[in-house]
This record gives structure tokens, sequence and C-alpha cells, in this order.
């Protein structure tokens, strides 16, 4: 291993950390100007042009609000909660491969932090590892709201868990590899997983909106129960990580499914442009089409939330337990029947 | 199949966490230094609506979360047993197919138990 390998993977991973944290930022006008939208208002117009410098003044603000601990609660898992959440989401795009390989100075660039034969299970293990900053803020905060919007946030994220793991077996007997990259370079031309994963794409879709408590899954932070749910006692910059974290799961979660399910990079015709554009250009391409497809993923997450109420407890953990596993069930049953008797062995 | 992952291919997911940790910690300080301190016992106590907090919020609740915590390790377990024969089905052939629909009959048979049970009925 040399000491450029180290600069080359330092520098990529800090420039698609930053462009994930700029999106996580401008997702909150987003979503901020698509509720204006979709309700008949304006939106926030005071900061910058058409208020495009709101996600600063937000930031800016979040940095000089006072730092709240309360007396009764467990000082260093409340401070150790949100910096646990944030950290979860944000290292969980290492393994998303952004675009095809790419020609750049006279070298030859990966764009991707690594590809590891068990990429799937690695976004898994991060997502699943995201509950312990809910769960650990909430008990440390020693209040009673907070405890019970960190028991449901727990239950709820491991239940969706189960659907989740199965709808992506289905889509492994069609991939037969745990790569994301080799996901990716599978569906190049138009040979998109959705077309083949239907109703698998349909739970994983289910799933992603619990796993990051967004509505209509946003029942830790039911606020007309639970006051703020999980962060009611939160403060300054530690309130900002677990909003901010809710964010940059959206963006990791769209990046996920629009590699797994919806080509990746891969955007008919691409051949023909790779040819035209040459070996820089080209993939960068491919890297703007993949992000184009996040943000189509980033839109409608928005959209469902100022669109659908939220679920009532009982009926989100039925639609999980007593819905969504069948389902899954029968959608791995059903591919792995057709994929046999069609392609054989 | 796809190449043998050499412990190289993770030491970028290390960097990644460097990286990641030192964006924490530093905005974690820099929040605690500038922000202001004026801190009252009344501001400090945990929010109960206004009203004086009673008690803690160390006491038991809802055995059914247990539950719910209880069969998600059991199920989760079976999932990840899904994995390797997924990812080399064609290899395995209608031999796999069989044996894992065996395995997912016998799952399903302990679901339907479980909810037959009334573990996941919420009122």
């Amino acid at each position: 291993m040399e000491i450029t390998f180290v600069i080359e993977k330092f520098v990529f991973i800090t420039v698609i950390f930053g462009l994930s944290l700029l999106v996580a930022m401008y997702s909150t006008l987003a979503e901020r100007k698509i509720a204006a939208f979709l309700q008949d208002r304006v939106g926030p117009n005071r900061a910058g042009p058409g208020g495009m410098f709101q996600p600063l003044a937000d930031g800016v603000k979040m940095f000089l609000k006072e730092e709240i601990i309360p007396t009764q609660s467990n000082k260093f898992l409340f401070i150790a909660g949100p910096s646990l959440a944030i950290l979860t989401a944000c290292i969980g795009s290492a393994v998303i491969p952004w675009g095809q390989d790419i020609q750049l100075f006279g070298k030859t660039i990966a764009l991707q932090a690594t590809d590891i034969n068990v990429g799937i299970l690695y976004i898994f293990g991060v997502v699943s590892l995201g509950v312990y900053g809910i769960m650990i803020g909430g008990w440390a905060s020693n209040n009673k709201f907070s405890l019970m919007g960190a028991i449901r946030a727990a239950s709820q994220n491991i239940s969706y868990e189960i659907p989740m793991g199965l709808s992506i077996i289905a889509l492994l007997l069609v991939t037969n590899s745990l790569s994301l990259k080799d996901i990716a370079e599978q569906q190049h031309g138009f040979q998109w997983n959705v077309f083949y994963q239907p109703l698998g794409f349909l739970i994983f879709l289910v799933c992603a909106f619990a796993e990051t408590n967004r509505t209509p899954f946003d029942l830790p932070e039911c606020e007309t129960e639970l006051v703020g749910g999980y962060h009611t006692e939160y403060s300054s910059m530690k309130l900002g990580f677990f909003l901010f974290a809710e964010y940059i799961n959206m963006f990791v979660s769209s990046a996920v499914m629009a590699t797994l399910y919806f080509g990746g990079y891969n955007y008919p015709g691409m051949d023909y442009m790779n040819s035209l554009l040459g070996p820089t250009f080209g993939p960068l391409l491919g890297m703007a089409v993949l992000f184009l497809k996040i943000f189509a993923f980033i839109f409608f997450f928005m959209w469902v939330r100022w669109t659908i109420p939220r679920f009532r407890y009982d009926q989100l953990m039925n639609l999980g337990w007593k819905i969504l596993i069948p389902l899954a069930i029968a959608n791995i049953v059903l591919t792995g029947l057709v994929t046999a008797l069609v392609n054989g062995f | 199949m796809e190449a043998q992952s050499t412990p190289v291919n993770y030491l970028p997911i290390i960097f990644q966490m460097i990286v990641a940790l030192g964006f924490v910690v530093v905005t974690m300080v820099v929040t605690h230094l500038v922000g202001p301190k004026r801190k009252t016992s009344d501001k400090l106590i945990p929010f109960e609506s206004g009203i004086e907090s009673i008690g803690n919020a160390r006491q038991p609740f809802s055995i059914k979360y247990f539950l719910v915590a209880i069969l998600f390790v059991l199920f989760d377990v079976e999932v990840i047993f899904m994995y390797p024969w997924a990812v080399n089905f064609r290899d395995f052939g209608w031999a796999g197919v069989i044996e894992m629909f065996i395995f997912m009959g016998t799952l399903l048979l302990g679901f339907i138990y479980v909810l037959k049970k009334g573990a996941l009925d919420w009122e």
C-alpha cells in the first residue's frame, strides 16, 4: 500500500462527505420550499435570493444557541446519543459506487470509496447501528416523553429491518452478488432491477421510510403526543445533529435505492455518450445522472411527507409484521421459482 | 464469483469513520465554546409540559416492546442465514431451492405461531 493510495482515498472521501453534507443542508431548504408549494405558500424567502442562504443561517443559529444538559440526565450518554446518530448516518456512503472509473490527471480513479464484496451487508449493518443514537439519546435525557419516543423508534426500526432484509434477499436472487459495484454494472443498458423486482422495490421503499423515521412513520417524534419525541430535551447543535442525521440518512438511502433498483449511474444510451465525451466527462455525466435519481427520491420522500398523515402505532406495527413480512417472503418464493424455471441452472 | 476482498479494501471505511468523527468532534467542541451559558435551575429540569416533573423516567415500560425486540433477534438471525443461499443461488440448483423452501416453511410456522399467540397485537 502506498501513500498515494491513502491520499487519494482521503481526498475522495472528503469530497463525497462534503457533498453529502451539502445535499443534506439544502434538503432542509427544499423540504420547506416543497411544503410551501404543496400548501400554497411562499416558503422561506428572506435570507438571500429566494431563501438560498436559509440553510447557512439555520446552521449558524444552531451553533449560537445555548447548550442545555438537564441535571437529571446522564451527561456522557446525553452527548454520545446525537454524535452516534450523525456518525452512523455519515459512514453509510462508503460503499456506494458514484460512477464508472474516471480518468483524472492521467490516473484512473474509482468513483467509490471502497468496493467490498459484502457492500449490502455493510449498509445493512450501518442502518441497524442508527437506532443506537436515538435510543441512547432518548434514554439519557431522563424525560418520559424522550424515553417513549426512543422506545418507539427502536421498536419501529428493528421491526422494519426484517422486511428490508427479506426484500434484499429477493434482489440477491437476481444479482447473485453483494457488491454494490457489481450490482450497478449488471444494470448496464436498461436492465434496471426494478423491472425484475417491482414488489421487492415497493417493500424496500416502505422500509426506507420507516428506517429514516420519515412521515408517515415519524412516530418517534410525534409532536401531538410526545412534545418533541426523543429529542425533547435537546438544544443547540445536538438537536441539529439529530435533525441533520435524518436528512443524511435520507440522502444515503436514496442513493442505495437508486443503485440497487434504478441502475445507479447507468442510463439508456450510456455507451454512446461515453464514446462522445471521453473517459473524463463520461463518468462525470453518469455521476450527475445518479445524483438526479437521488434528488428524485428525496423529492418523493418530501412529497409523501406533506401528503400522507401519520400512522397510529398499532397500524405501524401491523403493517410491518403482518403485511410486509409475509409479502416479502412470498416475493422471495416467487422470485426463486421464476428464476429457477425461466433461467434454469 | 467476484474476487475476495482483502483487508486493504476495508481501509477506506476506517478513513471515512475518521473523517466523520473529526467532523462530529469539531462541531461539538465549537458549539460548546460559541453558545451562551446562562443556566438556571428551572431551565435544567426535565420538561414535562410546564408542570412539576413527577419521579423520573427510569421506570418499567410496556413488555410489548421487549417482546418485539426478542422476535426481531430471532427473525433477523434467520434472515441472515438466507444471504449465502441467495448469493450462491445458481450454484446450489434445485436442491438448494427445496432446502431453503423447507427452511422458510419452518420459519413461517414459527411466524404463524407468534401471530396466533397474539404477541403482535397492540391495543
